[in-house]
Parts: C-alpha cells; structure tokens; sequence
C-alpha cells in the first residue's frame, strides 16, 4: 500500500463478505424449493428469495469493484484520495440504502422488475450514492500525477455503469418497452461496461502481479474493451428475440452476439500470455490464482455457455427456462465475483502487512469454491435441457416437469455446499488477515 | 504490430459505431411501421395489471414473455391454456393455491385488481412474438 487512504478499500470489501455471505445464504433457500422443501414459504416466499439473491448479487459486486477504485485509482494517479471521510459516508450509505432495500423485499416492498427490484425512492438514493463515488474516484484521478489507461478504463466502466443506471427508471405502460429498457441496464451493464471495469482491475493485478511492462498490457486492454464493446452493444439483441420486438433483432442480436465469446477468449489468452512472459516473481500466489482464475472461467461461463444457448434457433426453445440460469451462475462468477475476490486477494496483504500469501486455506478456497461451482453449473444445465425438452418438445405440463427434474436440485445443494465451505475459507482468511494500519504503508513495495 | 494508439482508436471507433447502430435500431424497431408489441391496445385495465404485476414481484416466480424467474409457469399465454375463471380463481383465494404441492402466495387480490390482471394477461397473449408464442401457448401444444 502506497497510500493511506487507500485503507478505505478494505472496509468496501469487508461489506462484499458479508452481503456475499448473505446472497448464498438465499441461494440455499431457492435450491431447497426448488427440491420440494419450501418450509420457509410463509416467511421467504421464492420471490423474496429470488430478489434478495440477485440484488445481493449486484451489491455485493459493485461494493468490490468500488472498493478496487479506492485501491487502484490513489495508487494509479500516484496521489492520496481527495476526501476519506466523504467516502466512508458513501459507503455507509450504500450499506443503508442496501440493507432497506433487502428487508423491504420481505414486505412487498419492491418494484417486481427482474434485477432491479429496488424500489424508485430508494433508486433515487443510489443514484446520489453513485454520483458521490464518481466525484471521488474521478476528481482524485484528475488531481492526479498521471493518467494511466488502465486507471481511465476503469473510471470509464464506473462512470458508464451510473450513465446506464437511469434507462432502467424510465416509466413504460408497455411490457415489451420496459423490459426492452431494462436490458439497456442489464445486458449493458454486464456485457458492456462491467467488462471495462474488469479489464481495468486484471490490467492492474497482471502489471502488479507479472512484472510485464504497462504499455504492452494496456495496448492489449484496448483492444479487448474494444472486442467486448463491439460485439457486446449490438448483442444486446439476443434479449429481443423473443419480447415482441422487430425481426430484425433475430440477426442483429445473432450475429453479435456470437462474436461475444471473442472478448472472453481475448481476456483469457491475454491474461495467460501476460503470466507466461512475466517474470513470476511476485509472492502473492493466491491473488495469482484468482486472477487468472477469473479471465479462464469467464469465458468458459460468459463465452462458451452464454454461446450455447445465444444463436436464435436455440433461444427460441431455452429462452424463460433454467438453462439461462446455467449459463448466468458461471458467468457472473468467472467475470465479476472472481475478479472482486482477486482484488481482495492482491489488496489485502498490501492494506494489513500480513503476508498470507501460501495459505493451504486460501488454496482450499480456490478450488472448492471453482469445483462446487462448475457442479452446480452442471445440475442446473441438465435440469434446464430436461426442462427444455419435456416441456417445450415433448409438451409436459410445466409443474410435471418440475417434479420431474427435483433431484437435479438436490445435486445443486450437494455442489453449493462445496462452494460455501470454498467461500467460509475464504472468508476466514480475510479475518485472518486483520484490520489495515498504517504499518504497512512502508512494509510493502509493490 | 498494432500501436497503443491504434488499440485506442479500435476502441472508441467501434463503441461509437456500434452504440449509434444500436440506437438507429431502437428507433427503427417502435416506429409506427414496425411496433409489433401490440402497443395500441393498452388499455387503463392492462396498466393497472402491469402496476399489480410489479407492485408484487410475479416475475420473481413466474416468467412473462420468457422473462422472469423459472419457479412457476410462464404466463405470456394463461388465458388461452386456463381460461379467466381458473385464473381469477388462482388470483383472489385467501389460501396458498398448491398445485403439484408448489405454493403461490395468498395475494387475494379484489375482483377488480384479479380483471385488470387478466386484461394484462389477455393484452400480453396478443404479442407478436416472432413465433415464440408457438413453443409456450397450447395452440403449439397440440400441433
């Protein structure tokens, strides 16, 4: 840690646990309802599950990407952040506004629009939330000694996620307009401008972690943010198919969307080559992990699987089914949960002065929680193919199909368990790791 | 071999290109002459089902228009495959309607909250769909 104020990172990650904690917590009550045991019905009825996992989701990730901020941009604009105590009350903030908005959700107190249930008066305070991290992070970046590219693709990200924030408040009488403008959030968030986020964190994990020189990797950063934006905006059509728009989102969204596993794949050779190059001298093994880990798994989670049920032939028959819910766990968890964790990972040590950077735990970590992923991507990929088949070309009744593909739901629990003792030791390491001081200002070079 | 600055210019030049076709599409796809969402017959009843629709988190079970949550059947053709006295039924019962043992909440919702839902539902089904509503709705069931 080069800064002081860089500690506020660690209090934003801190927040990141504990909301991610929470987020499986309700994952597990879905699954067992999913399997026949809704006992919890009468209090957690699915719907209130369901928005509380994804919102949590979306919380816990955006509170790491701007906890990665308050790390990467002091130490990329070589300067102190302009003003902690206005951080700390912005991330007081977000922690209010969230915490409202998930105990809302078990009183009806919501607006039942897929992802972005947060009510309007509360979407009011995240966008004051927002604007406030945006004049912190930029105004330091500006004030700062140098502008480095991957600082500006980062801040970019930030600032374009907040810009595509307000589509998604715009008031429609038609179905088909509102959820056509939910997508202009959604898919453009998480196809679009979170990916500038995470090429902006891996650009500073792979300068930090592999030795290669900054302009060989930002060159590259360009280049795959340009894939991404390429593919990703004109993609945003695979979400038209089938809502009641014209035709011609059927070979837009097609085409584009096919081209969108390039981006994943370019991050994954480029953060491969980098490691291959570098001088593979930096302890920190483990934040090593996880940033590869995370370029790797995206692209088998964003690329391949979004690919396999992109093409329009096939949405037609997936589309609204569980294969959708296949494809969108090992996305969001190869692109942005291990990107955040990545950044923890490299961060932590820095902010403490506790080097556990070879832990058997951390290690244990890495790979139940990987392995316990891709087994609930699997359950939920055959439960969705059978789904798909005996409800869509087989003509079952929906509810006979759903008993019907029950157990794949008990697999799904068995595999989650695997993923949460993946995520509990995690967790403990970040305990473990101790609170940030000051000490280690001078302790830690890089 | 590629230059940072070509790398820039790749970027920015593809995500302006790309964003102003996407936006040239949008306005293409609700112009008069191509809105197929059934727009024109949106009526008082059907905004205020969308409203209850909303107020309530039905898309945090169901699915509409193949969107939604995947706990409970896809609705963008109900009327056509209950028919609106099950649907009312289902809408304002005090207890938790079960069936297959899968429970919906106990909205009991009013006769006139239960047909401005059906309005909705009845406004949905007349989507075009390109041809999606041919793999969820019961006419596709028995071809």
């Amino acid at each position: 840690m080069k800064y002081k104020s860089q500690k506020v990172a660690y209090w934003f990650f801190a927040l990141s646990m504990l909301l991610f904690g929470l987020q499986i917590v309700y994952g597990f009550i879905m699954g067992s309802a999913h399997a026949g045991y809704d006992g919890l019905h009468s209090i957690i009825p699915f719907n209130t599950a369901r928005a509380v996992h994804t919102n949590l989701l979306v919380v816990w990730l955006l509170s790491g990407f701007m906890g990665a901020a308050y790390y990467i941009i002091p130490e990329e604009a070589q300067r102190e952040l302009v003003n902690v105590k206005l951080a700390y009350v912005q991330l007081i903030s977000l922690a209010v506004v969230g915490v409202i908005a998930i105990v809302g959700y078990h009183f009806n107190y919501w607006e039942g629009r897929k992802f972005l249930e947060i009510p309007r008066p509360l979407d009011y305070l995240v966008v004051v939330n927002v604007l406030l991290f945006l004049g912190l992070i930029l105004t330091t970046l500006f004030k700062g000694k140098r502008k480095t590219t991957t600082a500006l693709v980062l801040s970019m990200g930030l600032l374009f996620a907040a810009l595509l924030y307000l589509p998604g408040m715009l008031p429609f009488d038609s179905q088909v307009k509102d959820s056509f403008f939910r997508w202009w959030v959604v898919h453009l968030w998480v196809e679009g401008v979170w990916e500038l986020i995470m090429g902006g964190i891996l650009s500073f994990l792979l300068i930090k972690l592999t030795g290669v020189d900054r302009e060989v990797i930002e060159k590259w950063l360009y280049v795959i943010v340009g894939l991404t934006f390429l593919s990703g905006v004109l993609g945003t059509g695979h979400h038209y198919y089938y809502i009641g728009v014209n035709k011609i989102w059927l070979i837009v969204g097609g085409i584009f969307s096919a081209l969108e596993p390039l981006a994943f794949l370019a991050m994954a050779l480029f953060a491969v080559n980098m490691y291959r190059k570098g001088e593979k001298k930096h302890p920190n093994k483990l934040a090593l992990y996880w940033t590869l880990g995370a370029a790797i798994v995206s692209f088998m989670g964003a690329g391949l699987l979004g690919f396999a049920h992109t093409l329009p032939q096939t949405n037609k028959y997936t589309h609204g089914t569980l294969v959708t819910a296949m494809h969108g766990h090992l996305a969001f968890w190869g692109a942005y949960a291990m990107i955040v964790l990545a950044i923890i990972s490299y961060s932590l040590p820095n902010m403490t002065g506790r080097k556990l950077y070879e832990s058997t735990r951390g290690r244990v970590a890495f790979w139940l929680s990987n392995i316990g992923m891709i087994g609930m991507t699997v359950a939920f990929g055959v439960a969705g193919v059978a789904q798909v088949y005996l409800e869509r070309k087989f003509k079952m009744e929906f509810m006979a199909v759903q008993k019907e593909i029950e157990i794949h739901f008990v697999v799904l629990i068995l595999c989650a368990t695997i993923f949460l003792t993946g995520i509990i030791s995690y967790m403990i390491d970040f305990y473990k790791h101790g609170k940030p001081n000051d000490e280690a200002l001078e302790t830690v070079s890089n | 071999m590629l230059s940072k600055k070509q790398a820039r210019a790749f970027f920015l030049g593809g995500t302006v290109i790309t964003f102003l076709i996407f936006i040239g599409l949008t306005i293409f796809s609700f112009s008069k002459a191509q809105d197929q969402s059934n727009d024109e017959n949106i009526t008082e009843a059907v905004v205020k089902g969308k409203e209850l629709w909303e107020a309530n988190n039905c898309m945090g079970c169901h699915t509409i228009l193949g969107e939604g949550a995947y706990y409970a059947p896809e609705l963008t053709k109900v009327v056509e495959r209950r028919g609106e006295g099950y649907i009312k039924a289902v809408l304002t019962t005090p207890v938790d309607w079960a069936p297959n043992g899968r429970k919906m909440v106990a909205y009991g919702f009013s006769q006139e909250e239960a047909a401005d839902l059906i309005a909705f539902f009845n406004w949905i089904g007349k989507i075009d769909l390109n041809g999606f509503d041919t793999v969820v709705s019961p006419l596709a069931k028995d071809e």
